[in-house]
């Protein structure tokens, strides 16, 4: 049985998620799922056993915050912690996605320290 | 996997991304001013520049770009308010941001060359520019209560962007219909579904937002609330389903739904039930957005070619197309094996060995074509980029032309693709520089004000021609003939036909153009055109008539990878020649030869052709007599037709090209060298290149 926590990336540039990939890799031992659109998150919400979820909110099909209403109104998902990664220009757009349950957000461009803080103190690995 | 291995990874994802968002941000800014020529503007195009420039913002911030952030940024904000509807796009806001795409593609291509020079002088300049058009705007609340007296649900307004709420603004002003649409569909299908259901939304409105929900049994289905606007009634709406798992409710701006109940349990949708009834007149454009390959402002489309493509760097692709290449070579040994069991008395196990060979070459066939196939990409791509600049070109010289497209899914080997993209801008930059004439003087010559430039590509037999066609001034030959005289080639205007004088043109140097011009330059260029095509084993050809157009056609191989080849001997040397474009091989012997003005021919069926002798061609010394009978292989590409001499053919192989190195390059003749598997290296003769020489040495 593995232990190890599953992270949602949900964004639809393949350079953003590598990026953030490669920011989460150097924390430990973390297991990553990717989706380039919120049509894919969807799909890989049932599949897999999600502890935390970053999305980006211009996406195609559907967007973040669409996703993000998806989760907050769904038994399943209610409590995984989402942590939104937008630019400022979406700050409208990341207010209404803080109001639709999302926990936490960053603005691109953020420092990766930030994000790994965010991402320890949702999903502690304890000794 | 390393944090800096993975981190290489991200940047060279980061350049491919960007370069291919700029790309797409280009065409689709040609679109979008087309569009606005014709006094249209489609939303969902304008968005996804939007998200273009957005997307760029982020990533180059990301990774430390500042300078194309800050330009991206400012263009996102431009492109943000005009997609809102606060500014109405008007030739000046397009040129800001035609001429800031420029600058971004400059930026966003010195990050692959590496550091360069700073630009943030250009930089600010353009930001300037870009800032003055916003403060054409007066900053105005948006008025969002008529949205709040739809009575949408809470979970939908909550969910909705502010792009989206100004788009169900949009559409309330303009008098349409809001609907809600709801549907249920199988989670492993339903991207596939509710794709078809938004195709088929779209055809009469706008798919304004999308909202997934829990399914009823939330473990197999998922729920979807779509918002979209129409001025069709309710029932129409009703009619494009003909399932009836599809619920259509009426939104009123007074408060109340319609029907004012709220919608039945939604029964799932198997999806092979999802049977979606559209009506006649319909039919075709919910085809053409199923068909249409190049419907690049269609969200779901890109959305679903996303999840479903790799990017591959075309270097693995050469490698495994090398390991595909010696696998072919190896089997060709294990065959020779077989062969000499046999001679040796194990016919038993030659026969086994000679069964399993051929078991293996058929999987062979299949892979090398499979790996073929991913190297092919359908010549559409060079289209859009192709567009670009006749647009922005014919802008500039303000000339008005209208662009025919052809066969935009002939398929096509990557690097000939990119190869050939420099040498066919070169051929319509000079289409619309000397040969489209201004919209004035077409007038005048009793021309459509608007000049053409078709632009057609089809596959010919182991070939894909590609033609650029226009209809604009076409070639002055006379003035051809007479600069050639004056500098010397020729010493009689009426010694030459028009044809020879056509080749005049692809001389180094030669023009008939007293003026530059920025574009196109002086013509120079039309031997570097030539070249550049024969470098991929291409061959270029022109048709003009004065007045009417000209007609540039380019032929091309398919492929370069692995070709089948005709192995051939001559003065005790042995070469290869592609069997793509070899026409026949005769057994002839020295009487059939005639001499025309000092030049060796044949009689071929009517026909007059030229004789190469490989021998006098590559400078060899023949050491044994000639042969009473020999072999003329007449080899051809386009029209052009040569017959090459030679001693003896040796039989058919499949080949790899292998390349001569950058020292060799220029070498006339040889396309590169290739293994015959039994330790022999021999050179490929380049057949292109051999007519181009012969003819102009006819000359």
């Amino acid at each position: 049985m593995s232990t190890k926590k599953t992270i949602l990336i949900a964004d639809d540039s393949p350079a953003m998620r590598a990026l953030l990939v490669s920011t989460i890799e150097v924390l430990g031992d973390y297991r990553i799922v990717e989706a380039s659109s919120g049509f894919e998150a969807l799909r890989l919400l049932p599949r897999e056993h999600v502890d935390l979820i970053l999305t980006d909110i211009n996406m195609p099909d559907i967007n973040g915050l669409e996703l993000i209403s998806y989760l907050r109104n769904n038994s399943n998902y209610l409590t995984v912690p989402v942590i939104i990664i937008s630019t400022e220009g979406s700050l409208k757009d990341i207010e209404k996605g803080k109001r639709l349950g999302a926990n936490e957000y960053l603005i691109k461009p953020f420092n990766p320290d930030r994000l790994q803080a965010l991402i320890s103190s949702y999903l502690c690995i304890c000794p | 996997m390393s944090q800096q291995s993975v981190s290489h990874k991200a940047v060279k994802e980061f350049l491919a991304e960007t370069e291919e968002i700029v790309e797409q941000l280009g065409s689709q800014l040609a679109d979008l001013a087309d569009m606005a020529d014709r006094g249209e503007l489609n939303p969902d195009l304008l968005n996804s520049i939007f998200r273009g420039a957005h997307s760029l913002k982020g990533l180059a911030g990301m990774f430390g770009y500042t300078d194309i952030t800050e330009l991206s940024h400012n263009m996102e904000n431009l492109l943000d308010i005009l997609r809102l509807g606060k500014i109405k796009l008007n030739p000046n806001l397009m040129e800001v941001l035609f001429g800031s795409h420029e600058l971004l593609t400059s930026l966003v291509r010195s990050v692959e060359a590496g550091p360069s020079a700073a630009r943030t002088s250009e930089i600010s300049a353009c930001i300037s520019r870009i800032n003055a058009c916003l403060s054409d705007h007066p900053e105005t609340p948006t008025d969002v209560s008529p949205i709040l007296q739809l009575g949408l649900d809470g979970r939908v307004l909550g969910a909705l962007t502010e792009y989206e709420e100004h788009r169900l603004l949009y559409n309330l002003n303009r008098g349409n219909t809001i609907f809600s649409v709801h549907t249920s569909f199988e989670l492993t299908t339903f991207d596939q579904d509710l794709g078809q259901v938004s195709d088929i939304l779209k055809t009469c409105g706008e798919v304004i937002s999308t909202l997934p929900s829990m399914g009823n049994n939330q473990e197999t289905h998922i729920d979807f609330e779509i918002l979209f606007g129409s001025g069709r009634s309710l029932d129409d709406v009703k009619n494009l389903f003909e399932n009836n798992a599809i619920y259509v409710i009426q939104l009123e701006a007074r408060g109340n739904p319609e029907t004012g109940i709220h919608p039945p349990p939604l029964q799932p949708v198997h999806s092979t039930d999802v049977s979606l009834h559209v009506t006649a007149q319909q039919q075709p454009s919910a085809m053409s957005v199923e068909t249409s390959s190049l419907a690049a402002d269609d969200a779901t489309v890109s959305a679903k070619s996303m999840s479903r493509t790799v990017r591959v760097d075309i270097g693995k692709l050469d490698d495994l197309m090398n390991i595909v290449g010696e696998l072919v070579l190896a089997h060709s040994a294990i065959s020779g094996v077989a062969v000499r069991m046999r001679n040796e008395g194990f016919s038993r196990m030659a026969i086994d060995l000679n069964k399993a060979a051929k078991g293996l070459e058929r999987k062979l066939t299949d892979l090398q074509k499979g790996v073929m196939e991913i190297r092919m990409i359908p010549v559409g791509q060079l289209y859009e980029k192709m567009s670009r600049i006749i647009r922005k070109m014919s802008r500039e010289q303000g000339k008005k032309v209208e662009l025919r497209f052809f066969g935009a899914d002939t398929e096509l080997d990557k690097l000939i693709v990119e190869d050939i993209s420099d040498p066919m801008m070169h051929i319509i930059r000079n289409a619309i520089d000397h040969g489209i004439e201004t919209p004035e003087k077409r007038a005048t010559l009793g021309k459509d004000e608007k000049g053409t430039i078709r632009i057609a590509s089809y596959q010919k037999g182991n070939h894909v021609v590609i033609e650029v066609e226009d209809d604009g001034s076409g070639i002055d030959l006379d003035k051809v003939k007479a600069k050639a005289l004056q500098a010397g080639l020729i010493t009689d205007v009426t010694a030459i036909s028009d044809r020879e004088a056509i080749d005049f043109i692809f001389m180094p140097g030669f023009s008939t153009n007293d003026k530059v011009s920025e574009a196109s330059g002086r013509g120079v260029g039309m031997d570097v055109v030539r070249n550049n095509i024969a470098a991929v084993s291409g061959i270029v050809d022109v048709e003009t008539s004065k007045g009417v157009g000209s007609r540039f056609i380019i032929t091309l191989p398919i492929t370069l990878a692995i070709i089948k080849a005709l192995i051939i001997t001559c003065a005790g040397r042995t070469y290869a020649l592609p069997i793509t474009s070899i026409l026949e091989s005769l057994l002839l012997t020295d009487a059939d030869i005639k001499t025309v003005e000092r030049k060796e021919v044949i009689q071929l069926r009517e026909q007059t052709l030229p004789l190469l002798r490989l021998e006098s061609f590559f400078g060899i010394h023949r050491s044994t007599e000639r042969l009473a009978e020999f072999y003329v292989v007449v080899v051809g590409v386009a029209e052009k037709r040569l017959g090459i001499v030679v001693d003896d053919l040796l039989g058919q192989q499949d080949i790899v090209i292998k390349s001569l190195g950058e020292s060799f390059r220029r070498f006339r003749g040889i396309s590169g060298a290739a293994d015959l598997g039994d330790q022999r290296t021999i050179l490929v003769l380049d057949v292109g290149s051999m007519i181009n020489e012969t003819m102009r040495a006819g000359n």
